[in-house]
């Protein structure tokens, strides 16, 4: 059975208060904050970036995982903020964790959801016995143009999961996609700054694609909202996820441990992954978890995964060494506006 | 000569992101034709109210554009007035009439708002707006906000009194199929809603908006018929800075006095009005600059339900919900207003129905009050 033989976690420590980032624009920070549903956002700091992020959270992944890394054959990277227009992310990720030279390396790119596409292009290579193990990361320093809307909630962080088909810690019990030409938020070669088309980013978007992508695995594998014990949608903000789990009939108590952007804002491509990682921090054996991704332009990817006796001992190594979701969420630092700006090199 | 609608329809209003600008004006001048019971050989000339097809869309051969798609060979204009585009069109298919050059001809009013960013749609419909308020980085949210302040300070009006026509026309939209917003508001949600320009909030203010609306006119009078009785536009400046009066529109007045006279009513006479509420206090001003209430007293009148469906005993004002619930897609909105009164005077408004309803009118407004357009319909 093809699943999760470990995963890791990055944040970035710095935070912004999202109420400060109001305040410099004349704005209600009480309003900004209930209308948009999140509190903080992570900060990268200066010399991070998504390769640093993406290693970070890769060596997080290793920790718990006593195999070695040259049995990685696969690694992509999927992040909206590659260091580089051309030169892989990947390999300089698979460089610093000392892959060796004969593992496929490859970066993706599909807004907020390049990190599930690489699990289930991953998934799919170990199950068709291409790859003893793969890693798919997705690691994003985000960009928000100074006063738009997406300065609010785009962050930073990492996750990184690797799949394999022995000792799996969370079964992939099934999967799914959901694609299509929906223009609602793009960055053009060179710009430095995202587009978004406002509104339509919701309802023809996120909502059509999520649900379209969670309908499917609902009926792929006959199941319904009740059968699980969480979901994990992806966050753009704080209330998009939770429109979305309410209109599929999952609960509070299902979706509440996976709303992180709550506390550090939308981190991209590691949106979902990071989610994934909080709830499998907490999760008890033979639970199932439901994950829908989306990434504009536009696209869902669908899990369910069932948890194993396995997932204790990684929950066991990752809180030993401090490596939990829960204790990145609360080792911070607030940085003020002009600190944020200068952090995120625009000034 | 009488001019009569023949024929009446609108779309849906909304965001309506799978639904192209070609799709509205086929669906609605199409239905249009069959509610008047003619032939698209019958259509002499279309005029289509339009505003913000060049800078959103980059089409400025608007005419031909739907012609073309509507299959019609006849002379095609785009008339643009801001957001009074569709009263204009109407005004000049109204003359068009009357002059006998033509004696059936279709007006077509169409926005399509929602595809583009809101930022460039702000700053599109800031082309209503005069060069100074433009460079001065004005928006229409805080030029009529302006206008409420100085309502507030000149005649005590509250903030709640204006939330109250946002109150009422949601309730009005609640009862139309085709509205944009079907929620019912309260005055504390309208209250407590993101401030936009002090005083109006996000509730004061009226949407972004697609949609078309379709009327059929003709010098022929047919079954459904209703008389176009007065069809009156007035102008003012184009910026708030050249008025004498920041309390009052001296184009909406001027238009309705005109069209009173012209079609023999009083304002009194008037049961049932779709008047331009693009923010709230907008429909304050319109009910007194039309004479329907005393000058510093519509805002209270309001509050207390006196145009309000079920409630009033003189006029029921924005009976399909109004800019703000039944949605403003510019160029439409005029066509829209006379559309909603055919179906009143005509009864067929459904849940909707204003008691008595046997003259009908309507105002539309570009800008904050550059151009005003008042039609007044008989039964």
């Amino acid at each position: 059975m093809i699943g999760i033989v470990s995963y890791g976690s990055y944040i970035p420590r710095c935070r912004i208060p999202i109420a400060d980032i109001a305040r410099a624009w004349k704005k209600d920070g009480e309003e900004v904050v209930r209308s948009l549903g999140l509190t903080d956002k992570s900060v990268p700091a200066f010399d991070e970036d998504a390769a640093t992020i993406a290693i970070e959270a890769a060596l997080s992944c290793f920790t718990p995982f006593h195999g070695d890394p040259t049995d990685v054959d696969v690694l992509f990277v999927g992040s909206e903020s590659h260091p580089y227009a051309v030169n892989p992310t990947s390999t300089i990720v698979g460089e610093l964790l000392g892959l060796g030279n004969t593992y496929l390396a490859a970066d993706l790119e599909f807004a907020c959801k390049a990190g599930t596409a690489a699990m289930q292009a991953i998934a799919g290579l170990v199950a068709a016995g291409h790859a003893k193990y793969g890693l798919a990361i997705g690691a994003d320093t985000a960009q928000g143009k100074p006063h738009d809307f997406l300065e609010y909630t785009a962050a930073a962080g990492g996750a990184a999961f690797l799949l394999g088909s022995e000792h799996v810690a969370a079964r992939l019990l099934g999967d799914t996609s959901y694609s299509s030409d929906t223009p609602d938020f793009w960055r053009r070669d060179g710009m430095r700054y995202p587009s978004h088309a406002g509104r339509f980013t919701g309802e023809p978007a996120y909502y059509s694609h999520v649900l379209g992508a969670a309908g499917r695995l609902l009926e792929m594998t006959g199941t319904t909202a009740s059968d699980y014990d969480y979901c994990i949608f992806h966050m753009p903000n704080g209330k998009f996820p939770r429109e979305v789990a309410k209109r599929l009939g999952f609960s509070r108590e299902q979706l509440q441990p996976s709303l992180l952007v709550d506390h550090i804002g939308n981190a991209y491509s590691a949106t979902t992954m990071l989610a994934l990682a909080a709830v499998l921090d907490i999760a008890r054996p033979n639970q199932k978890i439901f994950m829908v991704s989306y990434g504009s332009g536009a696209g869902s990817d669908a899990f369910v995964w069932e948890t194993t006796s396995e997932l204790k001992k990684i929950q066991q190594v990752r809180a030993k060494n401090t490596l939990l979701v829960a204790d990145a969420i609360r080792n911070k630092a607030y940085v003020d506006y002009v600190q944020f700006l200068k952090l995120t090199h625009k000034l | 000569m009488k001019i009569y609608v023949n024929g009446a329809v609108t779309t849906q209003f909304g965001e309506l992101w799978g639904v192209s600008p070609r799709s509205l004006a086929r669906g609605s001048v199409e239905s249009a034709l069959k509610d008047a019971g003619i032939e698209s050989g019958q259509v002499e000339a279309l005029f289509v109210g339009n505003m913000l097809s060049g800078m959103l869309g980059g089409q400025e051969h608007l005419g031909a554009f739907f012609a073309e798609e509507l299959g019609l060979s006849v002379p095609a204009f785009k008339v643009e007035g801001a957001c009074a585009s569709g009263g204009l069109a109407l005004h000049n298919a109204v003359n068009s009439l009357l002059s006998g050059q033509y004696a059936t001809v279709a007006v077509l009013g169409i926005e399509k708002m929602t595809d583009h960013k809101p930022e460039d749609v702000a700053t599109a419909l800031m082309g209503a707006g005069s060069e100074e308020e433009r460079s001065a980085g004005a928006t229409f949210p805080g030029l009529y906000a302006m206008l409420a302040r100085m309502h507030i300070q000149e005649f005590g009006t509250t903030e709640e009194q204006l939330a109250a026509v946002a109150v009422k026309n949601h309730y009005h939209a609640s009862l139309n199929p085709n509205a944009q917003f079907h929620n019912l508001l309260t005055v504390e949600q309208v209250m407590g809603s993101s401030k936009v320009a002090d005083p109006l909030k996000l509730l004061d203010c009226s949407p972004i908006s697609d949609g078309a609306a379709a009327v059929i006119l003709s010098s022929k009078k047919a079954k459904g018929s209703v008389e176009i009785a007065a069809s009156v536009v007035a102008t003012d400046s184009l910026g708030l800075a050249q008025r004498t009066h920041l309390t009052q529109l001296t184009s909406t007045q001027k238009a309705a006095q005109k069209a009173y006279h012209i079609a023999g009513i009083r304002a009194d006479d008037v049961r049932v009005a779709e008047v331009h509420d693009c923010f709230t206090i907008a429909e304050v001003l319109a009910m007194e600059d039309l004479g329907f209430f005393p000058r510093g007293e519509a805002a209270v009148a309001i509050e207390k339900g006196e145009t309000r469906l079920g409630v009033s005993t003189r006029v029921v004002v924005n009976p399909s919900g109004g800019l703000k619930g039944c949605g403003h897609p510019v160029g439409a909105t005029g066509v829209k207003q006379v559309v909603e009164l055919v179906e009143q005077l005509r009864g067929s408004a459904g849940k909707r129905q204003v008691d008595n309803a046997t003259i009908g009118l309507s105002h539309n407004v570009g800008g904050s009050g550059a151009t005003a357009v008042v039609h007044i319909l008989k039964k």
